[in-house]
């Protein structure tokens, strides 16, 4: 022990100055891509700069932005769950056809994260229970959740909610501040917090980086992705209330290629599709990205399609060119 | 010794050596890599219609020079003679064109594909349009089987076969290039009595086409059975070769353990305690039966055995990943019911893996958040995370295992081997076990960092923790230990107290020589 003794030198904690490690971070890329949608949809568009409009971009993203972070978390384990726009359709035929049945407001939003919930636990038994593939099991469910809703409403709709149901899609908490924006903000600090402060976050990021060594450091893997179906059909339950309730009816096409997007803005975010990294701040920042590209070209007149062309682009753009930089530096 | 009698009455083969001409010759051949010399000078013969056997210890060098016969690495220094002409390997290709090929302990072939393509891969035989001449790959793999005394169908699927079939695919393979140097890397190791002599008959077969075979092997008694001359490998350097039939096996592993013991590893004492833990008649379903031991305060118990003895196998079954079948464990005088890894490191045992960077570490993340991971319930309040207290942990041990490294958050994987297992050690330390089982705790890392790993463990001991080490290095059991249990498939063959240590009693325990 002596010559170690002697031998000792001081290891630092960390590297570098706060300011600077934050500088380098993606999420700091991603917020001045934020802004510069944001300068330039305010040249391009005399109607962008109102507080009651930007209000109404928000839409755009705050149901999918509620799946996306605990898909964030999810992504992060190393697993994914492409059946949530599937269960928002199943969870909405649940609560309409107990709507038609005359059940209340408090009833059907319990219907509504009741059936999230199961339809997790679910596919998190297929996947944590038995071991098997997520990619495999979700696009199954996908296809029997929504396969349900079909069965049940054929070409149908259901359309008599209760008039205070309407609040949870069409409300305002304060001024232009709508409830699915105070309730997004609210879920993206649960979530932060989740993630970047417990001991349950910290396993996520274990299981995502060496599923192997968080077996062998006791960390009850199963369980925690579990959980995390848990979580995510839950929330995927909580945004089918606020899409129904801001549609204020229910088609078993409702949310069709949402899992999708939910999946962009979370790449688009930073979270390793490979799992082990990623940040909810660099979600949320991502949420405002695509909402503001969708808001911003629809102020244009440009049409859904070229949309999704615009959102895809801006995926592989921004994916790629981080990745091109280190390239570029590594060769020089 | 009936392997040397065998020999003995059998051998119509041409008279040996000195005057026939090798066919491939290695001279001085050097491998440096970064802060290891894994080859040091090592010249070597084969000869046409024999066997010649490489004998050595884990990490004597081996692996390194069958990646240099089959064009993998490049030699540093030496030259390689093919029927005495100078020859350098540019690529595995161009060792292929040499005539020279290898089966390697885990074959390298593919499941989903037929017998036949897997035997013709990269060299399937065209029609005169270019596409494949399926009829002749399917009768040229037929011919080539039948020659093995096969009567395997070339058009079913490789998952299909057993593991001996795929053995005889692979050796198939290895002929349908007309190599004349046959490579064979521990072809015995998955294989049955019944299915070795199988093998060995083909071997026998190969000798008379006048080939010449490189066979390494653990097992005794089977290079005395089917080999000729010996090569034996200590620390990169060829220490001794010569002909089976006039060396006593004594002398084999002579050649093989030859440092004194004492002088490289200076044994710490230490006063060994009461009983801590006891493992009562341990077993798994495939893996192990019926193993019992009993391991003291500060005491270092060795875990020897070959490779497949069903060492770590009964290692991480005592830590909770692999469930036993029936047996007990007993920690304090108190019954133990692990059900998994969390269980086992609440209980007091913790387990460092052999493959650091598989099972030990996230190599992606910071060394304080590997360090903490299995005390996190120690170092959070009620849920949440402190990074002050993790960084205050894992500054504690890296500190007390003298670890280098830029800082507490960079990722643990930019750290060297030596430095990532001290993490690894340092993260269950921190935990604060009662017994600690260390898997191949100096598994490739470097001469220095051995030796601060194997002075910590005598630390570890001298503060009281009880310590299980599995090692396949004859010098770390024998310096280390204060007992040694031998496993050899999947029993106890033995256990042997510090006095009664030597190489010889060892190597005997666990090859099953007597």
């Amino acid at each position: 022990m002596s010559d170690i003794a002697s031998s000792k030198r001081v290891i630092p904690d960390r590297l570098g100055s706060k300011t600077s490690r934050l500088l380098a971070s993606w999420e700091v890329l991603l917020f001045g891509v934020a802004v510069l949608i944001f300068v330039f949809n305010s040249f391009a568009s005399p109607y962008f700069l109102n507080a009651w409009n930007l209000s109404d971009a928000t839409f755009n993203f705050t149901e999918k932005a509620m799946i996306a972070f605990a898909m964030a978390l999810l992504v992060i384990a190393g697993e994914i769950d492409l059946s949530v726009a599937a269960i928002i359709a199943l969870a909405s035929t649940a609560m309409g056809a107990a709507a038609q049945a005359g059940i209340g407001t408090p009833g059907l939003v319990a219907i509504g994260i009741g059936t999230g919930l199961v339809c997790g636990a679910f596919n998190g038994l297929l996947v944590a229970g038995l071991r098997l593939p997520s990619i495999v099991v979700t696009i199954g469910t996908m296809s029997l959740f929504r396969g349900i809703s079909y069965i049940v409403l054929g070409d149908q709709a259901y359309g008599k909610y209760p008039a205070s149901f309407a609040y949870f899609g069409q409300g305002y908490v304060a001024w232009v501040f709508s409830f699915e924006f105070a309730l997004f903000i609210l879920l993206a600090m649960v979530f932060g917090i989740l993630l970047h402060a417990t001991n349950f976050g910290r396993q996520v990021y274990v299981i995502g980086n060496n599923e192997f060594a968080a077996r062998f450091s006791g960390i009850p893997v199963e369980r925690v992705k579990f959980i995390l179906f848990l979580l995510t059909g839950v929330m995927a339950g909580v945004a089918s209330v606020c899409l129904t309730s801001r549609l204020g009816s229910t088609r078993p096409s409702i949310a069709q290629g949402w899992e999708l997007e939910v999946v962009t803005m979370v790449v688009l975010g930073g979270v390793s599709i490979l799992g082990g990294a990623g940040t909810i701040a660099g979600v949320v920042i991502a949420a405002f990205v695509m909402g503001l590209v969708t808001f911003g070209l629809g102020l244009l007149n440009v049409p859904g399609i070229v949309m999704s062309i615009f959102v895809g682009l801006l995926l592989i753009i921004t994916i790629a060119i981080p990745i091109i930089a280190r390239r570029i530096k590594e060769m020089s | 010794m009936n392997g040397v009698t065998k020999i003995q009455d059998r051998s119509p083969q041409p008279a040996p050596t000195t005057e026939a001409m090798p066919i491939l010759e290695m001279r001085g051949i050097s491998q440096i890599f970064p802060g290891v010399k894994a080859l040091d000078g090592v010249s070597i013969k084969l000869y046409p219609g024999q066997v010649t056997a490489l004998i050595g210890e884990n990490g004597a060098g081996k692996s390194t020079l069958v990646k240099i016969l089959t064009g993998i690495y490049r030699p540093n220094e030496g030259e390689i003679l093919i029927d005495g002409v100078p020859t350098t390997f540019t690529s595995a290709q161009a060792a292929i064109d040499a005539g020279v090929t290898a089966i390697h302990q885990e074959t390298v072939l593919f499941d989903e594909l037929s017998v036949a393509e897997n035997i013709f891969l990269g060299h399937a035989p065209r029609t005169r349009f270019g596409t494949i001449d399926w009829r002749r790959i399917n009768s040229g793999a037929k011919a080539l089987m039948l020659q093995l005394e096969s009567e395997i169908d070339p058009t079913i699927r490789l998952r299909d076969l057993s593991i001996a079939q795929r053995h005889l695919v692979a050796i198939a393979r290895a002929l349908s290039v007309e190599a004349r140097i046959v490579i064979m890397d521990e072809p015995t190791a998955a294989l049955s009595r019944k299915e070795i002599d199988d093998l060995f008959r083909i071997v026998e077969g190969l000798k008379r086409q006048g080939k010449a075979i490189l066979f390494i092997s653990h097992k005794f008694d089977e290079v005395y059975e089917i080999a000729e001359n010996f090569v034996v490998f200590r620390d990169g350097r060829a220490v001794g070769q010569g002909r089976l039939k006039q060396t006593p096996q004594d002398e084999i592993v002579r050649l093989m353990v030859g440092r004194d013991v004492k002088d490289v590893f200076p044994k710490v004492e230490v006063r060994i305690g009461a009983p801590v833990f006891r493992v009562e008649n341990y077993c798994h379903p495939t893996e192990f039966r019926d193993i019992s031991f009993e391991l003291r305060r500060g005491e270092i118990l060795g875990l020897y055995g070959l490779i497949g003895a069903g060492r770590s196998e009964l290692c991480q079954s005592l830590f909770g990943v692999t469930r036993p079948s029936s047996g007990r464990l007993v920690l304090e005088g108190k019954s133990l019911d692990i059900r998994s890894s969390g269980d086992a490191i609440r209980a007091g045992i913790v387990y460092v893996p052999e493959e650091r960077g598989r099972h030990g570490l996230a190599l992606p993340m910071p060394i304080f958040q590997n360090m903490s991971l299995p005390s996190l319930g120690k170092t959070s309040r009620s849920g949440f995370l402190k990074a002050a207290n993790e960084l205050a942990l894992a500054r504690k041990y890296a500190e007390r295992l003298d670890l280098r490294a830029a800082a507490l958050s960079v990722p643990v994987g930019t750290l060297s081997g030596g430095n990532q297992q001290k993490v690894v050690i340092g993260k269950w330390l921190a935990t604060q076990p009662k017994v600690i089982v260390l898997d191949e705790p100096t598994k490739g890392i470097d001469i220095g960092s051995k030796a601060a790993v194997h002075a910590f463990i005598g630390e570890l001991a001298a503060e009281g923790l009880s310590i299980i080490m599995v090692s396949s290095e004859l010098p770390e059991i024998l310096g280390m230990s204060d007992r040694v249990m031998v496993m050899r498939e999947g029993l106890a063959a033995g256990i042997f107290e510090r006095e009664a240590l030597s190489a010889e009693a060892l190597v005997r325990a666990a090859t099953g020589n007597q």
